[in-house]
């Protein structure tokens, strides 16, 4: 029995609406994070709903800590803690009393609520603000506190729905920073959703790619890259005048992929070797280079290779789908 | 009461208790305007007294009732929007990841409107005996009213409850307020049932329950212990509290599809 997350078949419809989730399997071993990425719309939030029981799938099954979601809810969120998309905070509470209040819900005995509250806010640093009124927290903080709140009744598994979403880079780190601990030190298996490369990139030892509600891509992140296996080279010509010829010199190595705006790009079809002939040929036409640069392969590549649209293109593309998929009510 | 589920009403009582007392923006109109009609009603309509068979001579000890009726109306959008704004931002969703029980939930969150209709009908009562208004049924009645005020306020309140689950919005449940007033005027608010001569009028008075919940008042205030106006006036605030609790679990479970 795998006592992380077990998914089969799963899918959830929406009358008069998408099928937001169509038919995903997936398996995350327990002290796994496992970074379940896609676009705005594309079926991480729904996915994460019929997770943690708030959702009943439309077919299919999946187990969470060895339970199933359908018949055994209750056992499912007694092991499962979540921070979901936005800190869903109480304004008028401060820090303390939400912890207070989550740690009563959970049933943890009277005498253990303040200490494990204490405990949880220092370890989230919070503190010196566990006495203010939420309303006044910064996005950091609230994050931070809903982190703290989903870890309240020491769970097994953790989903985190987009926990960094809107959060400046010094938060995002040091949420970062948080989640990683939990599963190295504590053994937590994590669950996130995010729509940022970069924090699957940093954090999830695998990777799940969702677009329009199926799974496109699954592995870690550096098997995924390497599937796609060609690196970008960009040149940055220092005469602008020169940046058709530039352009016209690359094409020469693979096919044309996207650069700033001064530059051009290729994605090199000999793979990294290919750059010194991209020197040569650079100069052999005389053109004075500003910069050259070689990029690895990132999750933007996977995602462009499996769906044909860049992951950043498809945000407001999928913005619609959300919507929709939003205002649906459950079928 | 299970321990882990009176825990739960406690801690959920608290926090309605919490959030009521920090947002003077709910608290200031719900006292205000009920005092301000009754200062109108009491300035206005004081020759209203001199009518053949109008039950006391004081208008404001036949007006005061009114205040506490409206008010309770107050604990419909109060109970309400706090619910609503729960399942707007997630919270409810927070909750529901607990092993929160819905019953724990529903009394909880009228723990607020307890207390909220408490200090208004404090403040009611004393404003409207430093304007004149008498108690027939004594220091006793007094607090019978304070009781009553507070079932009324919570049986009010289990509406704004289902009406918040049942739309997930704020807003709607803000615009039932309106529709509730309609309710009071088309009472005996102004004028005893026996003394409205329009015929349309009497019958609809007669058969809106907002009429004995004030003539529950007034037996008290006017007449003294009245066993029959104070069972019929408790027994309607009952009524309203099981419908309205019954339809709220009812639209709870809907809303929480929880597995």
């Amino acid at each position: 029995m795998n006592t992380g997350i077990e998914v089969n078949g799963l899918v959830r419809e929406f009358k008069n609406g998408p099928r937001a989730v169509d038919g995903i399997d997936l398996e995350v071993a327990p002290g796994e994070i496992y970074g379940f990425l896609g676009p705005n719309g594309a079926g991480k939030s729904t996915t994460v709903l019929m997770l943690t029981t708030l959702l009943p799938p439309t077919a299919g099954s999946a187990s969470v800590a060895g339970f199933d979601i359908a018949s055994e809810g209750p056992r499912v969120r007694a092991a499962i803690g979540a921070a979901l998309q936005e800190a869903a905070l109480d304004p008028l509470l401060t820090g303390r009393e939400h912890m207070k209040l989550q740690t009563a819900l959970h049933g943890i005995p009277k005498g253990e609520r303040e200490r494990r509250g204490d405990e949880l806010l220092e370890r989230v640093g919070l503190s010196q603000a566990a006495d203010r009124k939420v309303g006044g927290y910064s996005g950091g903080m609230k994050r931070r506190l809903d982190l703290a709140l989903a870890l309240a009744h020491r769970p097994r598994i953790l989903f985190l729905d987009e926990p960094t979403t809107g959060l400046d880079i010094q938060s995002r780190t040091a949420l970062w920073e948080e989640v990683a601990r939990l599963a190295a030190d504590d053994g937590v298996t994590v669950f996130l959703t995010t729509q940022y490369l970069e924090e699957a990139d940093a954090l999830a030892n695998r990777v799940g790619i969702i677009d329009h509600g199926k799974i496109v891509a699954e592995g870690t992140p550096a098997a995924l890259k390497a599937e796609i296996g060609r690196p970008t080279v960009e040149a940055v010509p220092r005469d602008p005048g020169e940046q058709e010829r530039t352009a016209a010199v690359l094409a020469r190595f693979g096919e044309r992929a996207g650069s700033s705006p001064k530059g051009a790009a290729v994605r090199l079809e000999g793979g990294e070797s290919g750059l010194a002939d991209v020197v040569r040929a650079l100069d052999s036409e005389g053109i004075a280079i500003e910069t050259l640069q070689l990029h690895a392969p990132s999750l933007d590549d996977v995602f462009l290779a499996k769906t044909g649209r860049s992951l950043e293109g498809a945000e407001e593309d999928e913005a619609e789908a959300e919507e929709s998929a939003a205002e649906a009510s459950p079928a | 009461m299970s321990p882990e589920l009176r825990t739960q009403v406690g801690q959920l009582a608290r926090r309605s208790i919490l959030r009521t007392l920090r947002q003077p923006a709910q608290i200031v109109p719900a006292l205000i305007f009920p005092l301000f009609l009754l200062a109108v009603n009491a300035g206005g309509l004081k020759d209203a007294t001199n009518l053949p068979g109008f039950p006391t001579d004081s208008y404001i000890t036949f007006a005061v009732a009114i205040t506490f009726v409206q008010g309770a109306l107050f604990s419909v959008m109060n109970t309400g929007t706090d619910l609503a704004r729960d399942i707007e931002t997630g919270f409810l969703n927070r909750m529901a990841l607990t092993p929160l029980r819905g019953a724990a939930l529903l009394s909880g969150l009228l723990a607020g409107s307890f207390v909220l209709g408490l200090l208004q009908a404090v403040a009611f009562l004393t404003a409207g005996l430093a304007g004149g208004a008498e108690i027939a049924a004594g220091v006793g009645g007094a607090a019978m009213i304070l009781l009553l005020a507070v079932a009324i306020t919570a049986a009010f309140g289990t509406i704004g409850l289902f009406a918040a689950l049942r739309t997930g919005s704020g807003e709607a449940v803000q615009g039932l307020f309106p529709v509730f007033f309609v309710f009071l005027f088309l009472s005996s608010m102004a004028l005893p049932l026996d003394l409205i001569t329009t015929n349309w009028f009497h019958t609809v008075a007669s058969i809106n329950p907002v009429t004995y919940l004030l003539e529950a008042f007034r037996s008290l205030l006017i007449e003294g212990w009245e066993v029959g106006p104070l069972l019929l006036g408790f027994g309607i605030a009952a009524a309203i509290f099981v419908l309205g609790m019954t339809a709220a679990a009812s639209a709870l479970k809907t809303r929480l599809v929880r597995t």
